[in-house]
């Protein structure tokens, strides 16, 4: 029985593969990554720009909130179509995809994590001669910071999951080897395919969320400790 | 000197003004202690000194100097400022925290490590705390640290918000007697705002009793207070134990002292007999010529022709001219014989009695 199940397992998944495409798999983990961090520094920085925006004037919040929340329930595949005819097959059209759907959750965050700064601490702040900016940068943004990097977090595994997608558009980064995969109707050589685009690409969301959390942890001892009661 | 000149504050939105017309002067280096209902206005008053607050009128001066025409963030790096909450930066250890105004103001590292640790020293805090966060210190450490961060920079002014709300009474005792030793080194002008007229009571030179809309019932030095009030509104809060109160404030000094039974070793013991008759007591004083030896009663002179070897118990309660006469009550009442003796260093001044207290409080 368990000798059938090797064979057949053997059988359906191509570790010769793996040995051959070697360099393919290391080619398509650096786009993949590159997309990734790109999408995620973009979308981090127009997502700040927005925040600042919000919590300078509230009234904004609803429009912003909202304009992103339409961009992130654009379906990705409709997304792309509607961009290749304008932006082309290239690199821009990825990240534009992958950006908009950073938007709606980085900004989330980043206001709740600045709002969520205690009161009488901001009070403190004001009060001991801080200026707005000096106070923002060294109050406000290191207290929101553990909410902030949880967005960060989400964002980021969001963007490794839909990187794939990409693959329509000739990137895709793992997800190049599922697309292939499909074209190859489920041969072994196909599956092989199929398995290894997605195993790489959920074990590349798994380090980089926990990656964030060390970090997050590194850069906030502060939160860690606890009262001696 | 802080001077506060026809000052108010309507909030946006209101049509009743939070102060309306507020004028007073703090003078320099006193403490002065607002005080009054919730919502009348102290907290207000208090922040537009430092400008949270932006007064809708009038004109607040620090030092000679128009606060309206300071740089607002300046301006606050002069002043010393403490919160009820506190407002530690939770993600800073203790150290930086004090160290927060020096290094607004730019100073040089040797010199902020030096003054954190005074001010370590000052507030009575132990070195080892200075790389904790504020998390982990208890509420009462976490409030000396607020007020070591307030007087890093030395600032001339102090401003404190009901800074002991919310530590709990022992806790808040000490505090108080803190800042009143530390005021007594220091000579900051500091205001402080609480409602409790007891807490002004203690750490002000200086009472200003508020009414809702900032209206200044009276000024005066917490003893003037309380054997004085202004109208019926500044008597109803001070409560109707004002007379009490103004014990802990008033010295013995200030009231007559009894001579007390005081006799010579020499005095035939019916001499003594006489001396309780005349004070309707059963016990009296062997001294004199500003020393008293101790006392006696009715049935330790039995089968004695004088004093002279008349077994004598030492006073247990010695009390100086300079204390108070809350003290002189505590003793009076905890005293077998219902009087304690004053002393002037160790010279015997007279007794302090019931009777003498009991009229300075109906006073
Ligand atoms: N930001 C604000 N906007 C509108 N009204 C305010 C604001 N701050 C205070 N007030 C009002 O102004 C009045 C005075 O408030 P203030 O905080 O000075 O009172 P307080 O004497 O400090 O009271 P408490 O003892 O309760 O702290 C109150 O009626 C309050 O509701
Ligand atoms: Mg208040």
């Amino acid at each position: 029985m368990i000798g059938l199940a090797q064979t057949q397992a053997q059988g359906v998944f191509r570790w010769d593969w793996i040995g051959r495409n070697i360099d393919a798999i290391w080619d398509r983990t650096v786009e993949h990554v590159v997309l990734t961090v790109v999408a995620v520094s973009v979308g981090l920085v127009i997502s700040t720009v927005l925040s600042l925006i919000i919590v300078r004037y509230r009234k904004t919040y609803t429009p912003i909130t909202w304009t992103t929340g339409i961009l992130y329930t654009i379906p990705s595949l409709a997304a792309l179509a509607f961009l290749v005819p304008i932006t082309g097959l290239s690199h821009l059209t990825a990240e534009i995809v992958l950006v908009s759907y950073t938007l709606l959750i980085l900004i989330r965050n980043i206001v709740a994590g600045i709002d969520g700064v205690p009161q009488d601490v901001l009070e403190a702040a004001r009060g001991m001669g801080y200026t707005r900016r000096r106070r923002f940068i060294e109050i406000e943004l290191p207290l929101a910071l553990p909410v902030i990097v949880a967005g960060i977090r989400i964002a980021a595994v969001t963007v490794i999951g839909l990187v794939t997608v990409t693959s329509l558009i000739g990137l895709g980064g793992y997800g190049f080897f599922i697309l292939r995969g499909l074209s190859l109707f489920y041969s072994p050589i196909g599956t092989t395919q199929i398995l290894v685009g997605t195993a790489l690409s959920v074990l590349l969301a798994v380090v980089v969320d926990v990656s964030l959390a060390l970090t997050e942890r590194a850069l906030t001892p502060w939160a860690r400790r606890k009262a001696p009661a | 000197m802080i001077e506060l000149e026809h000052v108010s504050k309507t909030f946006p939105g209101q049509d009743v003004a939070a102060v309306g017309d507020l004028t007073f002067t703090i003078p320099e280096g006193e403490s002065v202690v607002l005080v009054g209902p919730s919502g009348c206005g102290k907290t207000t008053t208090l922040k537009m000194i430092n400008r949270l607050i932006e007064p809708t009128g009038g004109t607040i001066t620090v030092a000679g100097r128009d606060v309206a025409q300071m740089e607002a963030h300046e301006l606050r790096r002069g002043i010393g400022y403490v919160i009820q909450q506190i407002g530690l930066f939770p993600h800073r250890t203790i150290r930086d925290n004090i160290a927060t105004v020096p290094k607004l103001l730019g100073w040089e590292k040797k010199r902020i490590q030096a003054r954190v640790l005074e001010l370590t020293d000052l507030v009575d805090l132990s070195e080892d705390m200075l790389t904790r966060y504020p998390s982990e210190l208890s509420g009462g450490q976490r409030q000396r640290v607020g007020v070591a961060r307030a007087l890093a920079a030395d600032p001339p002014v102090l401003l404190m918000d009901e800074p002991f709300g919310a530590v709990d009474p022992i806790v808040r005792t000490r505090l108080q007697d803190e800042l009143v030793s530390l005021q007594a080194r220091l000579n900051k002008t500091i205001v402080l705002v609480t409602h409790d007229i007891d807490e002004a009571i203690k750490l002000g030179d200086r009472v200003a009793l508020l009414n809702i809309g900032g209206v200044l019932e009276q000024y005066a030095p917490p003893e003037e207070l309380l054997r004085d009030p202004a109208n019926a509104f500044v008597a109803d809060f001070l409560g109707t134990d004002r007379g009490i109160k103004r014990l802990s404030l008033v010295p013995i000094s200030q009231i007559n002292l009894d001579p007390g039974p005081v006799l010579p070793r020499s005095a035939p013991v019916a001499e003594a007999r006489e001396m309780m008759r005349r004070y309707q007591i059963d016990w009296a004083v062997v001294g004199g010529d500003g020393r008293i030896e101790g006392w006696f009663t009715e049935n330790d002179i039995a089968g004695h022709d004088t004093l002279d070897r008349v077994h004598l118990l030492p006073f247990q309660t010695k009390l100086a001219a300079t204390d108070s006469l809350q003290q002189a009550l505590d003793a009076v009442i905890s005293s077998h014989t219902a009087v304690a003796a004053v002393f002037d260093g160790e010279r015997y001044l007279g007794m302090v009695t019931s009777e003498e207290i009991s009229r300075e409080i109906i006073e």
